[in-house]
């Protein structure tokens, strides 16, 4: 992988709860061929997993006829990911999940996907497909070299 | 797909003296485990067991599914009275659960001797 341009890697998921975990082990192994410190790895792995799991379940809405496409491009000093599905995108950024109120009954357990992708990589962004379908979110973790 | 939760229940003593129930996870926590999660801690007697704690030592995935099953179970017990605590979990899902809040209501220790030495 020394003097890597820019490498795509594709995955097609079925959309199915748990196949995300085939995205977060590919998109895993292509980061540690990159050479990003462990943590950085496992900070990809729950984006990339929890970017798969709302493509299948609120894009696709669980329909196994539609696929989640997962693109990686590798370039030299960082890693772009895309996961892309039949839904007509995510209409607003959720609120930073708050624990108290999720405790008193004044918010949903559930909902922190988002949050999570958003703090755990560089960038993050939600594109709405231009006809309605084949939106993504795309996401990028940057190689540190000085941390590294 | 998702690898089935596996869950069990063992009853302990603390150093200090005090019952503890331990709650052992395996395999995935993610949307399928609600009965090993919150299933298992609702068949927890709400009398006796008032420190409970939770083993994550061989849990590799949780996602955000998962994690607000985690939650549940904090709001149940808090309304039941009852104290969680949890151990075994990895440095990134120690920095997720601390993201999230969850640190706020359920304290996080490396091992279960650690957390058994606190309570």
């Amino acid at each position: 992988m020394s003097e890597m341009k820019t490498t795509t890697v594709e995955v097609r998921l079925p959309s199915r709860m748990g196949f995300e975990k085939v995205a977060m082990s590919t998109a895993a192994s292509v980061a540690k061929l990159m050479g990003f410190r462990e943590d950085r790895v496992e900070d990809l792995k729950t984006a990339v997993a929890e970017a798969c799991i709302n493509a299948i379940e609120h894009g696709n809405r669980l329909n196994e006829k539609l696929s989640v496409g997962v693109v990686l491009s590798a370039g030299a000093d960082s890693l772009e990911v895309k996961v892309i599905d039949d839904g007509k995108g995510m209409s607003k950024h959720q609120a930073k999940p708050d624990i108290d109120r999720k405790m008193h009954g004044e918010e949903d357990p559930r909902g922190m996907g988002m949050f999570l992708i958003q703090a755990l990589v560089d960038e993050a962004e939600w594109v709405a497909g231009s006809n309605g379908k084949s939106s993504y979110v795309r996401l990028m973790i940057r190689l540190d070299k000085d941390a590294e | 797909m998702q690898s089935e939760t596996k869950s069990h229940v063992d009853q302990l003593t603390s150093p200090a003296g005090h019952p503890v129930t331990v709650l052992r996870f395996e395999g995935d926590i993610a949307s399928t485990s609600k009965d090993a999660v919150l299933g298992t801690y609702q068949a927890l007697p709400k009398q006796t067991a008032k420190l409970i704690l939770l083993d994550f030592t061989k849990v590799d995935y949780i996602n955000s599914s998962g994690i607000a099953l985690v939650i549940q179970l904090l709001i149940e017990a808090a309304n039941s009275a009852q104290k969680v605590y949890a151990f075994g979990l990895s440095a990134h899902f120690t920095k997720v659960f601390t993201m999230v809040g969850i640190t706020k209501y359920a304290g996080l220790f490396a091992g279960q001797a650690e957390a058994l030495a606190a309570l």
